[in-house]
């Protein structure tokens, strides 16, 4: 063995390939280089262990493991553990699942909510996959839809009227934030353009609107929705609720996108007008076939956060009283059956609103990737 | 026939034109906004004539008749008008927008940091924790707190006491001991602003030494003994003018100390950590724009490892750093108005929640919020602009 490692022993280039050392590769080397590479790295690493060692196994137990999937009440959910609170109460979610899903829809007309939720997903399908056959009118059925879903859900045209007041739930929500997300990218667009256009009173226009919305925060825009909007309409005129929320909701919404394709005109470079207007092109036909595909492209990871936030803000309905899951979810909490199970429902609408937040921020990475042309501006 | 063509020749024309379009343009838009404006208006004062009220603000000094559970900085009964429940509201705000910048700067360099790390463990830990957190909305975070502190933490008699004796966590909030200020505290106040300002004149010094010179002074060794010694010493001198007043249970509430209450943390530690996420992201996307050629740069001129970071690395990452720190720094401020949902009192929820349903102004107390939060976020960003215009690179 010693003579292998003599290396008088080989003549110049027919020493055999080594395998490199054990401890830097496989599952002990990447051990080692990433967890315990210096004395600060071990402590670190060990830490980390520590506080996970302290977390994990306790919540799992308290998720899985000790929790309770179905009993009628509370008191029954916890004659069922070791000890009170020793476990999760999924019953309590179980059993209100279709009171969150619905809201107080009537019941022979739910068949409509689930049309419409099998509607938003075909619809959401469409729009975002590449290469399907006829990408055309999957697009044209995607912008219809938020007019085909108000039909569905509010009724009228034939359909037994609903009023709106018995939407809730993850219905509301998505209603609230699918009408925001959808309205406010056009609007948005159009007060983008508006704020770099070279007319001065259309600009100041699109500036001040645009900064007001940005500088309030969305609550005093809902009360203003809630108690103030019915006296800027003509007398005797009256509102409905929902809508004067969804309208708000969608100008919050749009001012924010503005800010964003504001940015992305900007990033263009000048090159690109100064090409559009050599062709001769007009305002409107540079902006559609050269300027807006390349700033909406460079804009869209903003226009995602932008979709998400204004997702996440939907909740915010809930203070001025509106049922959405989150509102739906603490008034259940004041149900003597399910008293004091907040944890429960803050868990699964926390893991609800996560679910769909993340999905849509790795679409958009994914979208990003895709869209990378490899030359910047 | 051509006198009849000649208008509409006109005003073709005058569309072909660039100029003259433009104009036409703005009248049009003009005429609809300020027509829009003006039937709102309209609507407005036949509407408040219907229901019977006037557009004034005089209810602002009419008594609010309510009571305001936290009012930690001037004096607040039911008594007090309208007007003061605005000031406390407005007080409350900042306060939280500011304790709430200072955590979630603090969480956000940290976790930022801690997703650079090398270490894999930290770095997936810290990846999780942002992801997840800023996935949620923020209300459902302060709710979810809220509803710990209150329901989760032991009641008062059963308080958890921290730090031997001096702490306290109960479920009707967080007992801290209170400083008390003796006559005499206002000398060591002066000298430990006198300390600062020292302190501020060694650092020019020291940095106009190391400019000409090169010498590099232990600015921050220096300036530490600066600030612990000069006070200590007036501490001393004064007879020690201050002292702590310590929370201790008597009967089934505490004495003494101060209270920190549940919903200030909620929301304080909501907003701060739901913003620190968006931090961590802001830092990491900062740090890593540093191209790795200015670190090599600086090891091949011998600058030593931490005086890298300080003053190379750390001054470019905050030129890419500081302008969306400022808009994170708004988001909070405008997010605590959250508040209102679990009872926090600031101005959302004192003007705009019970001054108004007590008054039925609606137009004026909105109005006057709005214009606060708008005041606010102009007074951030022109900070911010001013910040930009001082780091900015200044190529040659």
């Amino acid at each position: 063995m010693t003579k292998s490692f003599n290396p008088q022993s080989y003549e110049p280039g027919t020493h055999p390939d080594l395998p490199p050392p054990a401890i830097t590769t496989g599952l002990i080397g990447w051990i080692k280089t990433n967890l315990f590479s210096s004395p600060l790295n071990t402590a670190l690493t060990l830490i980390s262990l520590w506080f996970l060692w302290q977390i994990l196994p306790s919540s799992i137990h308290w998720l899985f493991t000790g929790a309770v999937w179905s009993a009628v009440d509370r008191k029954e959910c916890w004659a069922m553990m070791d000890a009170p609170r020793d476990g999760a109460c999924w019953a309590f979610i179980r059993g209100s699942l279709e009171l969150f899903l619905y809201g107080w829809y009537p019941e022979p007309e739910r068949w409509r909510v689930n049309l419409t939720f099998i509607l938003f997903g075909a619809a959401v399908f469409g729009a975002l996959r590449e290469n399907i056959p006829g990408k055309k009118y999957w697009l044209m059925f995607a912008a219809v839809f938020p007019f085909l879903a108000a039909w569905l859900l509010f009724g009228g045209f034939g359909l037994e009227p609903v009023p709106t007041g018995k939407l809730g739930g993850i219905l509301l929500t998505l209603v609230v934030a699918v009408t925001g997300i959808s309205f406010s990218l056009p609007l948005g667009i159009a007060l983008a353009l508006g704020r770099r256009s070279r007319l001065p009173v259309l600009r100041a226009i699109c500036v001040i609107f645009i900064e007001f919305i940005r500088g309030v925060p969305l609550i005093t825009l809902l009360f203003v929705a809630s108690t103030m909007l019915t006296y800027f309409l003509p007398p005797g005129s009256s509102f409905d609720l929902l809508m004067r929320v969804l309208i708000m909701v969608t100008l919050f919404a749009a001012a924010y996108i503005a800010e964003v394709v504001r940015g992305g005109l900007q990033g263009l470079s000048s090159g690109q007008y100064e090409a559009a207007d050599a062709l001769g092109l007009t305002y409107w036909q540079s902006h559609r076939l050269i300027i807006l595909p390349q700033a909406l492209k460079i804009s869209i990871p903003g226009i995602v956060n932008t979709f998400i936030g204004s997702y996440k803000d939907s909740v915010l309905v809930l203070i001025i009283g509106m049922m959405d899951i989150l509102g739906l979810g603490r008034a259940r909490l004041n149900d003597p059956d399910w008293l004091g199970l907040a944890p429960e429902l803050y868990i699964f609408i926390s893991l609800f609103f996560f679910v769909s937040c993340f999905a849509m921020a790795r679409y958009s990475l994914s979208l990003e990737k895709k869209l990378e042309t490899g030359h910047q501006s | 026939m051509a006198s009849s063509n000649a208008p509409s020749n006109v005003l073709s024309q005058l569309w072909r034109n660039k100029e003259s379009r433009g104009v036409i343009i703005q009248i049009f838009t003009m005429v609809i906004v300020f027509g829009l404006l003006a039937v709102i208006a309209r609507n407005v004062v036949i509407n408040l004539e219907a229901v019977g009220k006037e557009f004034s603000f005089d209810f602002l000094f009419w008594p609010a008749g309510y009571d305001i559970g936290f009012s930690p900085f001037i004096e607040y009964t039911n008594k007090s008008t309208h007007f003061m429940s605005g000031v406390v509201g407005l007080l409350n705000t900042l306060l939280i927008a500011f304790w709430g910048c200072i955590l979630a700067t603090i969480l956000g360099f940290v976790i930022g940091i801690m997703r650079l790390s090398s270490n894999w463990l930290v770095s997936r830990v810290s990846y999780v924790f942002v992801e997840f957190v800023r996935n949620v909305p923020v209300l459902i975070h302060i709710l979810a707190i809220y509803a710990i502190v209150v329901t989760i933490l032991p009641s008062t008699k059963q308080a958890i006491s921290l730090g031997g004796d001096l702490f306290f966590l109960s479920n009707r909030g967080f007992y801290i001991p209170a400083p008390i200020f003796e006559s005499g505290a206002g000398w060591v106040g002066i000298v430990l602003l006198i300390s600062i300002g020292l302190v501020i004149a060694f650092k020019r010094r020291a940095k106009r030494i190391q400019d000409n010179t090169g010498r590099i002074y232990p600015v921050f060794w220096i300036s530490l003994a600066i600030l612990t010694v000069l006070p200590s010493l007036a501490l001393v001198a004064m007879d020690t003018p201050i002292s702590w007043d310590i929370p201790a249970l008597k009967g089934f509430n505490f004495q003494g100390g101060m209270a920190v209450k549940p919903e200030f943390i909620a929301l304080w530690l909501g907003l701060s950590y739901y913003t620190a996420a968006f931090i961590a992201e802001i830092v990491r996307a900062g740090i890593l724009a540093v191209s790795h050629g200015q670190t090599e740069a600086a090891h091949a001129l011998g600058v030593r490892p931490n005086r890298t970071l300080q003053l190379i690395i750390i001054p470019q990452a905050l030129r890419i750093i500081v302008p969306p720190l400022c808009s994170q720094y708004l988001n909070l401020t405008k997010n605590s108005s959250l508040a209102i949902a679990i009872g926090y009192m600031d101005i959302t929820a004192t003007l705009g929640g019970i001054s108004l349903m007590q008054t039925g102004k609606e137009m004026e107390t909105m109005l006057i919020v709005m214009g606060i939060y708008l005041i606010i976020s102009l007074l951030i960003s022109s900070f911010m602009n001013w910040f930009n215009s001082r780091i900015k690179l200044t190529e040659r």
